[in-house]
């Protein structure tokens, strides 16, 4: 009998490929924000909105795969707190992937301008145009953001460690270097 | 015979209306609109006009007499959000600081029938005037009557955008105008 330590290539693919427009869309927010009025600012807005929804599509079909699929067991070695730990920022990180598109999608009905995905398809806006919840939503969104920061940072270090320092084969997991097999 | 005077006087008066059409003088300001409609990355923003005045002269049997001038205060846009009302002050925009108002003055009024008219006229905005004829119907009302028209406005005919922002792919240049005037007879 031999078990895969590895996620399915789904998941694989959904994991770096999510990580990658997140890494696009969070300093593309910081950045497009701090920009004057111009045709370029708004370009940007709209991308960024784009990327985000994209996001959350990915993100809804991860969650999916993941309530279907048994991910591959944590290496013997590792005590409760950081099993507890691991599944608790990955709860958190699956909860954000979703939340934060949604609370920009929601900020944009409230500032009065309709989200166009990819200037094609148009989301319903799920809220009235209304300065104030538009400026706690933008809060909002800006919260999730930099608690997905601090979230994201515990959970590299967290598989960094694991791999370098107590040197389990842990990025194979998902899917870096050759595929392991127990 | 005070019950005959009487009953004259109020037939009289009933017949009044139909004797001379009134005349619509006076315009209801809180029941008039301007709201315009425009694609900024392909997606409507909606805004308006808070302040603006009328005066117009209306006469429903007489339509080839009637006139309106409108003058729209540039300075209470509402252009979809804070940062697009005060962008749209500057001189790539309205330039409020030399042209404060917009100013719409009819020419001539055609009856087209159905209670809907032509109204021609001259739109001038920063500086630069353009004939156009606007659609207009007439809705006549138990207090007040109203007049409700619309077209589309190109803004680059008026230098509205300019430079960066003439760019029509991020800010179309067609610009969906629709107004509402509500008048009463004098
Ligand atoms: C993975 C998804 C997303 C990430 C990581 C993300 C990240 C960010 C970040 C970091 C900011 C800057 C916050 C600040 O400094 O104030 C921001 C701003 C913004 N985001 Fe997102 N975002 C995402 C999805 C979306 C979506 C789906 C929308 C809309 C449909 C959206 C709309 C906006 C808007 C309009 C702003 C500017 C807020 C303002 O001007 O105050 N975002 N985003």
């Amino acid at each position: 009998m031999s078990r895969a330590l590895r996620y399915s290539t789904p998941a694989i693919a959904l994991h770096w490929l999510i990580a990658l427009l997140i890494f696009v869309a969070f300093p593309l927010g910081v950045y497009m924000h701090e920009l004057p009025l111009s045709p370029d600012k708004l370009k940007l807005y709209s991308y960024h909105k784009w990327i985000g929804i994209t996001v959350l599509v990915l993100a809804a079909i991860r969650v999916s795969w993941r309530m279907t699929h048994t991910p591959p067991p944590l290496p013997a070695g590792m005590v409760a707190w950081q099993r507890h730990a691991s599944s608790a920022v990955h709860g958190l990180l699956y909860l954000l992937m979703v939340a934060i598109p949604v609370s920009g999608w929601l900020m944009s009905s409230a500032k009065g301008f309709q989200t166009v995905w990819f200037g094609v398809l148009p989301l319903p806006d799920l809220v009235e145009k209304s300065r104030e919840l538009g400026d706690l939503l933008a809060g909002v969104h800006k919260a999730l953001n930099f608690t997905l920061l601090g979230l994201v940072i515990l959970h590299v270090g967290a598989a960094l460690q694991h791999h370098f320092i107590e040197r389990q084969p842990f990025l194979q997991r998902m899917g870096w270097g050759k595929k392991e097999r127990a | 015979m005070t019950r005959h005077l009487t009953l004259f006087a109020l037939l009289a008066a009933l017949a009044a209306p139909a004797a001379h059409a009134v005349e619509y003088r006076t315009v209801l300001p809180k029941q008039s609109t301007i709201h315009f409609e425009f694609r900024q990355m392909g997606v409507p923003v909606k805004g308006g006009f808070k302040r603006f005045t009328t005066q117009m002269a209306f006469d429903p049997a007489r339509p080839e007499a009637a006139r309106a001038r409108i003058e729209i205060d540039l300075a209470s846009i509402d252009a979809g959000s804070p940062e697009a009302d005060d962008e749209s002050a500057g001189k790539l925009w309205f330039d409020r600081g030399a042209y404060p108002k917009a100013i719409f003055v009819s020419s001539q009024i055609r009856a087209v029938g159905n209670n809907r008219y032509e109204m021609h006229g001259t739109l001038t905005l920063k500086g630069r005037s353009r004939d156009m004829v606007v659609p207009v119907a007439y809705v006549p009302g138990k207090n007040a009557a109203t007049f409700d028209g619309g077209f589309v406005l190109k803004r680059l005919d008026f230098g509205i955008g300019e430079g960066m922002w003439a760019d029509v792919a991020t800010v179309a240049n067609e610009v969906k105008v629709k107004f509402r005037i509500a008048a009463t007879g004098s």
